[in-house]
């Protein structure tokens, strides 16, 4: 059965969870990338929307003005979460957000946020961005549209949006960053293999 | 037919194939993904493959662009000398990204740098980026068209080594990139190594890589045999699809070189990630066209 998880989102909701869970989402869920985190964090300037026990998403999507007025989301995927690192910790902390969706995995200063506030991040499968856009069933806002369309706040209402990976949970652990450490141990071994084989130079 | 309406067709084609191609992907990595995809076991690798095929299933159906980031669009041109519109280019291809801009749509991904302000064209100083070729005896053009992506762009890096650390420097920088990067930029990737004299012309080469096909092999035959043990090495680590681990990292790596200096080796890594957005596209004296890396195209 489908794991959904519901804004205005829980600690209860989020404690159960285990880094490599599939989980999806239903209720809003708001784009917030590079210069947003940075107005809040660094600049101090107050977020145009309240995001706690709320959901955000590192994305900066294609969106269509219908002739109507309204916005149609057109292709919506993750971006690369790293980016946001310097900022993440101290942006939970502020707004009170419980999900992060983003692409590859995030640090440190992340996974203590996560912690001390119980929150999570997850992963969108990156580059499926039309997939996403179909679980986006309107787009009920816009904010700081003066960032242009990749930046700019777009306010999501989704349903069963997924698959979202848990790739830092409550407890502290680090999805991406285990693997990281798999990769790097195998690393050597097969350089050593490889290295016998490529010395061109005699 | 006279020329003002040669520009204009043309410009008109590759508008419309600018933007097809951030919708379908081309034949070869679709076929090699399908491929990686059999050789899946571990759930969450699995289950990542099935997101990839449903999203260019309803990229296809809604004919929309298969991943938001519709990059920031690079025309690598082969043209020959006496191809008649060779003057009029560069004119063509950036009239041709405002037109895609519009027709994708495309997510507006040019920056104007210092100024720090988004064009919402795609086009801005140098943008499009062209890179030229010339050939002196042909009068057709040959045409990559790149969108170059956030993601897949970041990992690039390049280096210049000393010969002393040979050619195993080069099988370790690519290892270091691919395993502290890589693992962000949407694996499995395609790999380009550019293997040459300083940093900049390593560079070039290792994005020119990355045009080439997933499958093909560097004509020389070490350079062949270093793709393909950087290939299989790095599909040992086991990044799977996104870093989620599995059982392939990459599509593929190709390098391309140049000689060098006795005193250098510039190494440079680009990569590509499994949404891997290329087109190519020839166009004859008579502006007669065929597309090399799509099937199915129509304007």
């Amino acid at each position: 059965m489908k794991k959904i998880l519901t804004t205005p989102i829980k600690d209860e909701d989020l404690e159960s969870l285990n880094i490599g869970d599939v989980v999806y989402l239903s209720g809003t869920l708001v784009t917030c990338r590079d210069v947003a985190h940075r107005r809040l964090i660094e600049l101090g300037r107050e977020l145009p929307v309240n995001l706690e026990g709320g959901a955000i998403f590192h994305a900066g999507p294609i969106v269509r003005k219908k002739d109507n007025g309204e916005y149609e989301m057109v292709s919506i995927g993750p971006t690369t979460s790293m980016r946001m690192e310097k900022f993440e910790k101290e942006f939970i902390k502020q707004t009170g957000v419980k999900l992060i969706v983003g692409k590859g995995g995030m640090g440190p200063e992340t996974q203590e946020g996560c912690v001390e506030n119980k929150a999570v991040h997850a992963i969108f499968p990156g580059g499926c961005a039309v997939l996403a856009a179909t679980q986006v069933e309107k787009i009920e806002g816009a904010e700081w549209t003066d960032l242009g369309m990749p930046e700019t706040l777009w306010i999501n209402r989704v349903k069963e949006f997924g698959p979202l990976i848990i790739s830092i949970d409550t407890k502290g652990k680090n999805l991406i960053e285990e693997n990281k450490k798999g990769f790097n141990e195998k690393k050597k071994p097969i350089l050593e293999k490889i290295n016998q084989k490529i010395r061109f130079i005699k | 037919m006279n020329k003002d309406t040669q520009v204009a067709d043309l410009t008109n084609l590759m508008s419309k194939f600018t933007a097809y191609i951030g919708k379908r992907l081309p034949t070869d990595v679709t076929t090699k993904l399908g491929e990686l995809r059999e050789k899946e076991v571990n759930f969450l690798a699995k289950e990542v493959y099935e997101s990839m095929r449903q999203n260019q299933e309803a990229a296809d159906q809604l004919d929309r662009p298969s991943c938001q980031d519709t990059g920031v669009i690079q025309y690598f041109l082969t043209a020959g000398a006496k191809f008649p519109l060779l003057g009029e280019l560069e004119d063509i291809l950036r009239n041709a990204t405002l037109g895609a801009t519009k027709e994708g749509p495309l997510r507006h991904n040019a920056v104007e740098t210092f100024e720090e302000k988004n064009t919402g064209t795609n086009t801005g100083s140098k943008i499009p980026w062209l890179d030229w070729e010339i050939v002196p005896d042909s009068d057709s053009v040959i045409i990559d068209v790149y969108m170059a992506g956030g993601g897949c762009t970041l990992p690039g890096a390049a280096k210049v080594l000393m010969p002393g650390q040979g050619y195993e420097g080069v099988a370790e920088f690519v290892f270091d990139v691919i395993t502290s990067r890589g693992v962000n930029a949407c694996p499995p990737l395609l790999v380009g190594v550019g293997v040459s004299t300083s940093a900049e012309t390593a560079a070039r080469l290792s994005k020119k890589a990355i045009l080439r096909p997933v499958t093909s092999s560097n004509p020389n035959e070490n350079a062949a045999l270093m793709e393909e043990l950087l290939a299989e090495g790095l599909n040992e680590l086991g990044l799977g699809p996104q870093g989620l681990t599995g059982n392939n990292s990459v599509m593929g790596v190709n390098i391309e070189s140049s000689a060098r200096h006795p005193s250098t080796i510039g190494v440079a890594v680009s990569t590509g990630c499994w949404a891997h957005r290329r087109g190519k596209i020839k166009i004859n004296a008579d502006m007669s066209y065929e597309i090399i890396s799509h099937q199915g195209f129509k304007v």
